[in-house]
């Protein structure tokens, strides 16, 4: 079975997954995972609850809670798995948190900016002063078709539910990363919250950069279209396929998934 | 072992032992030792008689025991309670100050000499029990405000010394300060006259450096009517094995319509990680808005110190009077930090607010005590308070002791309390965005204290900060 998507086939990966276990607390979650993601791509992660798709997300970006016990990752042809949790961002790793964690007393746009600037930093680029942070933050919020009634507050600080998954893609609208992994964006949205985040996710797609959409739900995938769709259960990829597999997952819960991998 | 208990320790960087010839008297404590301090400073009459009024107070006092900190007892008969770098007598220039006591005051930052002053602020320098240089004076005189040391303003001011010493913080206030009233040597006077608005910053730069001395200086600040004045207290002290005694005391006096800003980054040695040496910083500060509309305010930054006792406070007498206090307070390792402050309301339509972050690293036990007492004639006062902890590791402590008597049935009270803890997830949080674990705990904990640092003078805020991210390096990886 193949887990690769269509349109970089030929190309040098921009991440690949080879045989991946993780593990927490003793616990092992991810037993195998294989994947193969290349630039201009979004691949939809699916699965049931507790199937490890969020612990995939949070070993990719180096949670220290998360151990790796086997397997390989390679992000633009680098370990990724040697690398801080820091210095897989600055390479252009980024993670949409599914809880998203305040910071009082420090505004978003001085958060954005000292990270920004870390990641600027680290690419060789002169770092950015505050005015043109801002500019650069105001064609930001014009690409995603945002206010900017969240930038001269605390990072998360009293956000609604929506307001801090706007908040993720501002983010990353900002640093622009080479690979950006959403967690769950998508849970706790209504359908016009979702319709503005995930609008704003589209367009913030490009021939070099890739995206990879773990979710529960289908529902997001009418707004950013996946070239794979991958289902995880109990740690592992057991069935991929291209968008229209989401819409039988919809239609037929994961059920069947699992009966049939279990053959 | 998890990336926030990791990581080492940042050395004191203010631990360097000046070498120099100290004229000190015999450890211990009796009436003949305080004879001696007097005459060693050629005091006049009222102050001896003061000092033993408030020793054979001491002497029937008993050391308080109500503090949420441990400590071995203290052997009050070995401390020596006067040291002095000698040749240090009267200074009328700077060229007659010990060479090596201009070094060690540019080593710590506070540079004396009249080219490479601090620009904005005037520093009166005290090194142990003496004041060793004090500048723009003359600057300062021009307008009629006095600055400098206080054996100076006994000498020369005596009528001023006289009225308002003890005027706030009586001789028999409490154990530590009964003790300082008997023993102190030196100190920062500040007289701001009517209607001036003083021009500079007044600093005081207080440095322990003898082995086995305490420190006791004392520090009297009065604004008459109109006035405004806005001084800063910052203070250090060379590593060593064995604990020493700083029982400081500060009185503020503003009278109708004055307004005192007093600010301190105190940053005595800590101790080390297993809790070895460190200064015991028991401290009595406290402000009298004796006048109408008067406003006192203070802003702490506690980042020092193996032990800290202190609870600055105003008593709002004056009708429409103002008492402030903004406070930080980190403790790391084995530090313990029992400080808050007490607003005594008195005056009609007097209001005080409270800001106290604490923030608890390491083993450190961090413990905000506060009062707020509204008096039957206090109609129409009002209190803000607002205390918040912020815990970094599992092995600190935070402890919130807020103490409210209201007598008066007008009064508006809110208290508001938080305990956060930075978490992995914080910090995992900025470095997924790029940032280094030590770049995210700074910006979490100054976050955290952005409401305090505000407060500060431009000069201090920024020390502040800096001193904050030394203070917690170790406790976060």
């Amino acid at each position: 079975m193949s887990a690769t998507g269509e349109k970089g086939a030929g190309a040098a990966p921009l991440l690949e997954i080879a045989g991946l276990h993780a593990s927490v607390e003793g616990r092992e979650i991810l037993r195998g995972i294989d994947l193969v993601v290349h630039a201009g791509e979004v691949h939809a992660i699916m699965g049931p609850n507790g199937s490890g798709k969020s612990t995939l997300a949070q070993v990719l970006a180096g949670h220290p809670a998360y151990s790796v016990t086997a397997g390989t990752v390679r992000f633009q042809g680098r370990d990724l798995l040697a690398m801080a949790p820091e210095e897989r961002a600055r390479e252009g790793l980024f993670l949409a948190f599914q809880y998203p964690v305040a910071i009082r007393g420090i505004t978003n746009a001085y958060f954005l900016r000292a990270a920004l600037n870390a990641v600027r930093k680290h690419r060789g680029q002169p770092e950015l002063d505050p005015l043109e942070f801002m500019d650069l933050l105001a064609a930001k919020l014009k690409a995603i078709e945002s206010d900017d009634s969240l930038t001269n507050r605390p990072v998360n600080d009293g956000f609604s539910g929506g307001e801090k998954k706007r908040n993720e893609i501002l983010q990353m609208a900002v640093l622009e990363p080479r690979l950006a992994v959403l967690d769950e964006t998508d849970s706790g949205l209504d359908i016009d919250a979702l319709r503005t985040v995930a609008g704003a996710v589209d367009r913030l797609r490009r021939p070099d950069n890739a995206t990879v959409v773990v979710t529960h739900y289908q529902r997001i995938l009418n707004y950013i279209t996946p070239d794979a769709v991958h289902v995880l259960t109990e740690g592992r990829i057991v069935l991929s396929g291209g968008k229209e597999l989401a819409l039988e997952l919809e239609a037929r819960g994961y059920d069947w998934v699992r009966a049939e991998a279990a053959l | 072992m998890t990336s926030i208990e990791a990581q080492v320790l940042q050395p004191y960087k203010y631990g360097f032992v000046t070498d120099i010839e100290s004229d000190e008297v015999p450890p211990g404590l009796n009436e003949d030792v305080i004879r001696l301090i007097s005459a060693k400073k050629g005091e006049p009459a009222f102050m001896l008689e003061w000092r033993l009024k408030a020793y054979r107070q001491w002497v029937t006092m008993r050391e308080p025991t109500w503090a949420n900190v441990k400590y071995p007892p203290i052997d009050y008969q070995s401390i020596v309670y006067y040291a002095a770098p000698k040749q240090a007598k009267p200074k009328d220039s700077l060229a007659q100050v010990d060479p090596k006591l201009l070094e060690t005051f540019e080593k710590l930052g506070i540079p004396l000499a009249e080219q490479k002053r601090l620009a904005g602020v005037a520093v009166d320098a005290v090194f142990d029990s003496v004041s060793v240089a004090t500048t723009f004076k003359e600057t300062l005189a021009q307008q009629g405000i006095i600055f400098g040391s206080f054996s100076e303003a006994v000498r020369e001011h005596p009528e001023l010394v006289e009225r308002w010493l003890g005027s706030v913080v009586p001789y028999n206030d409490n154990y530590f300060a009964a003790l300082n009233s008997a023993v102190f040597s030196d100190g920062s006077f500040a007289y701001i006259p009517k209607g001036v608005r003083c021009p500079l910053e007044l600093s005081t730069y207080f440095r322990i450096n003898a082995a086995a001395s305490g420190q006791f200086e004392r520090t009297l600040i009065i604004a008459d009517e109109g006035s405004y004045v806005s001084y800063l207290e910052g203070c250090s002290a060379p590593m060593r094995d064995a604990n020493q005694l700083h029982a400081a005391v500060v009185e503020l006096v503003a009278l109708d319509d004055a307004q005192i800003k007093y600010s301190t980054v105190q940053n005595w040695y800590p101790g080390d990680e297993q809790g070895r040496g460190g200064i015991y910083n028991f401290v009595t500060k406290r402000g009298k808005c004796a006048g109408r509309n008067a406003k006192i305010s203070w802003t702490q930054v506690e980042t020092g110190s193996a032990i800290t006792w202190k609870y600055p406070g105003c008593i709002l007498q004056g009708d429409n009077s103002v008492g402030e206090f903004y406070s930080v307070a980190v403790t790391n390792h084995r530090q313990q930090a029992d400080t808050g402050t007490k607003m005594i309301h008195l005056g009609k339509n007097t209001r005080s607010t409270i800001v106290s972050k604490g923030i608890s690293a390491g083993q450190g036990q961090n413990t905000y005590r506060g009062l707020v007492k509204i008096l039957k004639g206090a109609t129409g006062a009002r209190n803000y308070s607002q205390c918040d902890s912020m815990l970094i590791g599992e092995k600190c402590g935070a402890h919130t002791f807020p103490y409210i008597d209201v007598r008066n049935s007008t009064a508006i009270m809110e208290h508001e309390a938080s305990t956060s803890k930075i978490g992995e997830d914080q910090i995992f949080y900025c470095r997924q965005r790029g940032l280094s674990a030590e770049d995210a705990t700074s910006m979490i904990v100054n976050g955290f204290c952005k409401e305090v640092f505000r407060e500060l003078p431009m000069e201090f805020a920024v020390e502040a900060q800096r001193l904050l991210g030394i203070s917690l390096e170790g406790s976060v990886g």
